[in-house]
């Protein structure tokens, strides 16, 4: 829902980042507003990874110019863990395992750091069982998952449910959701979709990366960027999916040339 | 700080060996330092007899010295463990002997050696005889808060069909030492958990063997060893196949911080008698320091021609993925690093037999504050 006056939540100005020495990133420029979902398409090597990991705060990346606000606050300047607690979210597009740690306390752990920053009281056990049993509801995922080591054995699917719910417990006000609906069928896509859309609302923006259309299917956007050659080459509107699921890519390798 | 060693500790150990300390240039004590072990003052712990207070449950009961005598030798004949150092010295110190005969399905059973401030050598000899299709899950609960020494020979027979679970929860101190040699010989249909968790001495060093007298059994090794500071963990590990058709699953796990050293050296031997073994060893060793040291080694030898036998040995830091997964969720560096860290030693932990959980082995091992 694009509304002019809504908050700006993100603001990205002139990015450029670098993995070791090779530049990835020449100059991102994005603003993202409460209520608004944005696509971020392009073609592998694009760059689309790099900037959710960027946001997220991950050590591989360098920043070597621009910046980033968070509601007027400097993001990079900020710890992954700080990141997080202020109302950043990734959705990784390979979730990973972690053996011998449960699930659930995981879950725990993470939804009490938010909540403390919120200035919400830390959930007990108890309480949060009693949580996290609602918000299971929303990725239709069996409780047994609770009880298993972090993602240890999940399914692609699972663990996209997963990523979902731990999103549904932290109440982000910005989701990078990175190819959130790779390696999912479209019964699990359809779930996962879902649980975006009942999450998206008037206080909180989504960003979401993909290469299909079909994600797009299931949530709408409200802008849809492509991102080649580490900048983002054109916005439009969700016409714009439909323009490249027909048409390819290849105008964008004109473009960049 | 590292111990000192007292020259009169060496010779009196020694005459009770009836042998001379092994030292660096034997293969089997390349890495292990016995340092800590001489600096201990040359006597027998002098407390009660660690034995005299235990109740047995229904189904277990004592064998007499004579006959217990004769199966201990027996057992330490059949896996080869008689002129082993550790072995040899422990029979030289008087030890604490306890012989239990088991049949049927008994009660779990919890037995504690805690040095505690003693001084000296603690000896301490424990005989297990299951029964065929007896059961029994034994906890060994070691402790320490002294320079002091314990010695356990451990030697158990598994009749055929019968199964124990067998934990060893061992937090020592960082001036005791702590050396445990298992002899266990299993029948065909037997089944072995030998579940051990060690960290905190200055010196430990396992001496687990075990032989499946004519294959066809089960046995299934887990074990954690922590080391930090000075200290050293050693685990000589053997597996002897007589027969066909035998089954091991062994997995070594190691955490080394600060200068500590931990070794693993672990020998698997399947004749040509042991056909259709299926074996199969991992050791995962977690470095969390520069300094920190570890030594791995599988020994295979395999004559039979129709086997599995898996081995690998991977030795790392904290992964940097899992670190960030955590920390995108809000979870702090450090306390993400320790949950990791938790994850690891749970896997082999969470093994133990159920007594050992009332201890608390997590904040026990890592010497967390409860």
């Amino acid at each position: 829902m694009i509304r002019p006056d809504a908050p700006l939540l993100l603001e990205i100005r002139d990015l450029h980042a670098r993995v070791e020495d090779q530049p990835i990133l020449k100059g991102v420029n994005l603003s993202v507003r409460a209520g608004e979902i944005h696509a971020v398409m392009g073609r592998n090597g694009s760059g689309k990874s790099t900037l959710s990991k960027l946001l997220a705060g991950h050590p591989a990346y360098s920043v070597t110019g621009g910046s980033v606000l968070f509601r007027g606050q400097d993001l990079l300047e900020l710890q992954p863990e700080q990141r997080a607690r202020i109302g950043v979210f990734l959705g990784f597009q390979y979730p990973v395992e972690i053996p011998g740690v449960s699930n659930l306390e995981f879950l725990r752990v993470a939804t009490n750091a938010r909540r403390v920053e919120r200035g919400d009281e830390e959930l007990d056990t108890f309480a949060f069982e009693d949580l996290v049993r609602e918000r299971l509801k929303l990725v239709q995922m069996d409780p047994a998952f609770l009880e298993r080591s972090v993602n240890e054995g999940f399914s692609g699917g699972e663990k996209k449910r997963n990523e979902i719910l731990q999103m549904a417990l932290l109440e982000p006000l910005v989701a990078i959701l990175d190819e959130t609906d790779s390696g999912l069928d479209i019964d699990a896509l359809r779930i996962v979709a879902g649980g975006v859309c009942q999450l998206a609302g008037p206080d909180n923006a989504t960003l979401l990366i993909t290469h299909y259309q079909r994600l797009l299917d299931l949530i709408t956007p409200d802008y849809v960027h492509v991102m080649a050659a580490g900048r983002i080459l054109r916005t439009g509107g969700k016409e714009l999916a439909v323009e490249l699921e027909r048409s390819g890519y290849d105008w964008v390798d004109q473009e960049v040339a | 700080m590292p111990a000192l060693a007292l020259p009169k500790t060496a010779a009196w150990l020694a005459e009770l060996a009836g042998e001379p300390l092994p030292g660096r240039r034997q293969e089997d004590w390349r890495f292990t330092d016995l340092a800590p072990l001489q600096a201990v003052a040359a006597e027998l712990w002098s407390g009660p007899d660690p034995f005299s207070q235990c109740s047995l449950p229904g189904g277990i009961s004592r064998i007499a010295p004579a006959q217990a005598q004769l199966l201990l030798d027996q057992g330490l004949q059949a896996t080869g463990s008689s002129a082993a150092w550790p072995v040899r010295l422990n029979r030289g110190a008087s030890p604490h002997f306890l012989a239990l005969r088991v049949s049927g399905s008994v009660e779990p059973l919890q037995l504690t050696f805690d040095a505690a401030a003693g001084q000296g050598l603690l000896a301490l000899q424990l005989l297990l005889v299951l029964e065929p299709g007896a059961s029994l899950e034994l906890l060994l609960h070691h402790g320490s808060r002294a320079a002091n020494a314990t010695s356990l020979v451990t030697v158990a027979q598994l009749g055929s069909g019968a199964k124990l679970n067998l934990g060893v929860l061992a937090p020592g101190d960082a001036r005791a030492s702590l050396l445990s040699h298992l002899a266990i010989s299993q029948a065909p249909a037997s089944e072995l958990q030998l579940t051990t968790a060690v960290g905190g001495w200055a010196l430990s060093r396992f001496e687990p063997r075990i032989c499946q007298s004519e294959g066809a059994a089960l046995s299934r090794l887990r074990a954690l060893q922590l080391v930090a500071g000075q200290e050293l963990a050693d685990t000589h590990s053997q597996v002897q196949f007589n027969g066909p058709d035998g089954q091991l699953d062994q997995l070594h796990k190691v955490v080394a911080d600060g200068a500590g050293r931990s070794v693993f050296n672990g020998a698997v031997r399947v004749p040509r008698s042991a056909q259709r073994t299926n074996a199969a060893q991992l050791s995962r060793s977690l470095l969390l320091s520069d300094r920190a040291r570890v030594d791995t080694k599988p020994e295979l030898e395999i004559v039979a021609d129709d086997v599995k036998c898996a081995h690998g040995a991977t030795v790392s830091r904290l992964q940097q993925n899992e670190l960030f997964y955590l920390q995108s969720r809000g979870i702090a560096a450090d306390q993400a690093s320790r949950l990791l860290l938790r994850g690891y030693c749970d896997e082999v932990l969470r093994e133990l037999p159920a007594a050992a959980a009332s201890a608390h082995p997590l904040q026990l091992l890592l010497r967390e504050r409860p």
